[in-house]
């Protein structure tokens, strides 16, 4: 299997590979289009700001490159975020595939929320063989409920937790960090 | 619903744990990579490492040892411990760190805040604030307590979130070390005045410390060092005691 994390300068990488690395395949960092696009399976990362990482991804010119692939990909955190309409952080447009806009917590709760929800009403071949548990989020900015929610935390309101959309995955929170949990849905997505 | 978080802290010198440990069926106590999944496994929900070293390889050794341990730990850790630049906090991020902290090179130039958050995001960034209650009055102190400054606690705290942290550490140095429980009054006031996560730390003692520090200190996580390390409060039955008493933990 190969393992293609998208590599444009705006994630946290190197946990990602280390998580992939726990489940014993070694992932290739990338920002190379014909690499991405021959891979089995594919991760979109991202951390900071969704403007400055958005036009990071422009730069490497890998916006559509993303948007035509499809094997299972699965965005996480603001990559799941930039995977979206839009997003009110830097008044960001997206990548369009997931048809939702991205907003900011209202200010009823402490943003960012930093630490572990638990993740509900689990939908589909991500979540195979799971039950609802504790994942680990670091976000201002969420998806709100749509169609395509596959998962939801509640901060606040109920959101998304997880979106999918045909071969395109996201999930907001990182696997990569939710422990025993994380891994076991990093595993499922190897599965797809 | 967002769970509040038990941080263990472990004191890191020259890549290795500082205080005497004496947990069984560690190989090596020393190693902080063991006892950080040690942790992971009785239920931490987040570790911090501070290193406390201060040899010129400090930099050198410090991101060997966290690129080891982002390589084996599945929950989240921040590093701290004389952290002064945007250099120093990319070569811990791109070595595997969910988080760095900083501390007195902030109230020295606090600035560097808002050149971390512009370049990493504020998800990263967490300021640590020493402070103890002189003549009534809570004043922030470098270099682990020990020298006084002017600034005010709570003008601080409000500063720093105005310039993008994503989190505060407060450690009250009145309660480091007693074991007689969290600062929790000034705790509480912390948490009204910003609408960042507080961390908690300094006075862990009991269970009923931590409980306190979460119903009466209104804080978001809580940490602690030695009550752990001496295996004087054990962290799963410290989640199991917090949620019978209503706090929502992860369990």
């Amino acid at each position: 299997m190969k393992l293609v994390i998208i590599d444009y300068g705006a994630g946290n990488i190197q946990s990602i590979k280390f998580a992939f690395q726990r489940l014993g395949i070694e992932a290739v960092l990338s920002n190379d289009a014909q690499e991405i696009s021959k891979a089995d399976k594919v991760i979109f990362p991202g951390v900071g700001e969704a403007s400055t990482a958005m036009a990071k991804l422009r730069e490497s010119g890998l916006q559509d490159v993303i948007t035509d692939l499809s094997q299972p990909v699965l965005g996480i955190c603001l990559g799941m975020q930039l995977m979206c309409n839009s997003s009110k952080e830097g008044n960001t447009k997206g990548l369009g595939i997931f048809n939702v806009d991205v907003v900011k917590f209202k200010a009823a709760v402490k943003v960012p929320q930093i630490g572990w929800n638990r993740i509900e009403n689990l939908e589909g071949e991500l979540f195979k063989g799971l039950q609802e548990d504790y994942i680990y989020l670091v976000h201002s900015f969420y998806a709100p409920k749509s169609n395509e929610t596959i998962a939801t935390c509640t901060y606040g309101e109920a959101y998304s937790a997880a979106l999918q959309k045909d071969n395109f995955y996201g999930v907001q929170f990182h696997p990569e960090k939710s422990g025993d949990y994380g891994a076991k849905i990093l595993k499922n997505f190897l599965d797809l | 619903m967002l769970t509040k978080r038990i941080i263990p802290c472990l004191d890191i010198k020259d890549g290795r744990t500082v205080k005497g440990v004496n947990f069984v069926h560690l190989r090596d106590a020393g190693d902080p990579v063991e006892l950080a999944q040690r942790y992971a496994s009785e239920g931490a929900d987040e570790l911090v490492f501070l290193d406390i070293s201060a040899t010129e390889q400090k930099r050198k050794t410090l991101a060997a040892l966290v690129y080891r341990v982002a390589e084996k730990l599945n929950i989240p850790f921040t590093v701290g411990g004389g952290i002064s630049s945007v250099a120093d906090v990319d070569i811990l991020l791109k070595n595997g760190a969910d988080k760095v902290s900083v501390n007195s090179s902030a109230v020295k130039r606090p600035a560097l805040i808002n050149e971390l958050v512009a370049k990493f995001g504020s998800q990263c960034i967490v300021v640590a604030i020493d402070a103890k209650e002189i003549e009534g009055e809570w004043m922030v102190h470098l270099v682990g307590g020990k020298v006084p400054t002017k600034i005010k606690l709570f003008d601080w705290a409000k500063e720093v979130a105005s310039r993008g942290a994503g989190e505060i550490l407060f450690t009250s140095m009145d309660h480091d070390g007693t074991k007689e429980g969290f600062a929790n009054d000034t705790l509480a006031r912390l948490c009204s005045l910003v609408n960042i996560p507080i961390i908690a730390s300094g006075g862990a003692g009991s269970m009923t410390h931590f409980e306190e520090a979460f119903s009466l200190g209104k804080a978001d996580a809580s940490l602690a060092a030695s009550v752990f390390h001496f295996k004087e409060i054990e962290i799963v039955e410290l989640k199991q005691r917090l949620k019978d008493q209503g706090i929502p933990v992860r369990l």
